[in-house]
């Protein structure tokens, strides 16, 4: 059961603006409101919107589940990792290993009000980046998975 | 009999829930020690001007791990709800 073409195109053309706004609210996450599980959420209503505006079986052949179950273990698994990587430097778990240390996200973040740099923060961006790939991967699995058992009663 | 105790029971409760409000202050005693710690020292240890993201994916970060879990979890469980039946596998109509 389509939409009618209107809606359909609308979808299509909506879809990577709605993306992009869901990865700035991700890689944002550290500087303005948002975070992981909001912008995981923005970016998750991209994908229910296709998948509303198209039948499932053409759903099928344009998204794959398989590459959201990923998604949602690679976030949860690099998370993990994050967490699980300072006890490998000798530092607790959880611990901020990359903040003010000049690696990646190391720059030190200027004291004070002011508008922030991205290079900030240490782990905070990599775990905002896991959370928000988990959070995708999971909401979208998630329609994906009741939208086949809806499709297998109505045939 | 039962009437009484119910309604006994019921007020009971009530007047318990109205004394909290009544007989405390809110905010009183101020336990602001982690707050202020947070505000003053957050924005130089973990270099993020985000206080909110930092208590939450740093400070708290256990805290984190156990909700993203939980979203794990659910997935799952959905996923083992309505997967896809396997060749000669049937439904059981109950």
């Amino acid at each position: 059961m389509r939409m009618s073409k209107i809606v359909r195109t609308s979808a299509d053309l909506l879809y990577p603006f709605i993306l992009i706004f869901g990865l700035y609210v991700v890689l944002h996450g550290h500087l303005t409101p948002g975070g992981g599980f909001q912008g995981g959420a923005v970016i998750a209503t991209s994908v229910v919107l296709v998948i509303v505006a198209w039948s499932y079986e053409d759903i099928l052949a344009m998204l794959r589940k398989v590459v959201y179950k990923a998604q949602e273990s690679a976030g949860l698994i690099l998370f993990i990792g994050t967490g699980a990587a300072a006890l490998l430097i000798g530092f607790p778990f959880f611990y901020n290993f990359l903040a003010n240390s000049g690696l990646l996200f190391g720059m030190p973040a200027p004291p004070g009000p002011n508008p922030g740099e991205l290079n900030t923060a240490g782990v905070i961006p990599v775990m905002n980046i896991a959370v928000g790939i988990e959070v995708w991967g999971g909401l979208a699995i998630i329609v994906l998975c009741m939208l086949s058992s809806l499709a297998r009663e109505r045939t | 009999m039962k009437r009484t105790i119910s309604a006994l029971v019921l007020l009971v409760i009530g007047i318990a829930l109205l004394a909290i409000p009544v007989l405390l202050t809110f905010g009183s005693p101020l336990m602001s020690d982690m707050d202020d710690y947070f505000i003053a020292h957050g924005q130089a240890e973990t270099a993020a001007n985000n206080i909110v993201t930092s208590v939450v994916f740093d400070f708290r970060g256990f805290d984190t791990l156990g909700e993203s879990v939980v979203l794990f979890t659910a997935v799952v469980g959905v996923g083992l709800m309505f997967r896809t039946l396997r060749a000669g596998e049937e439904y059981e109509d109950e």
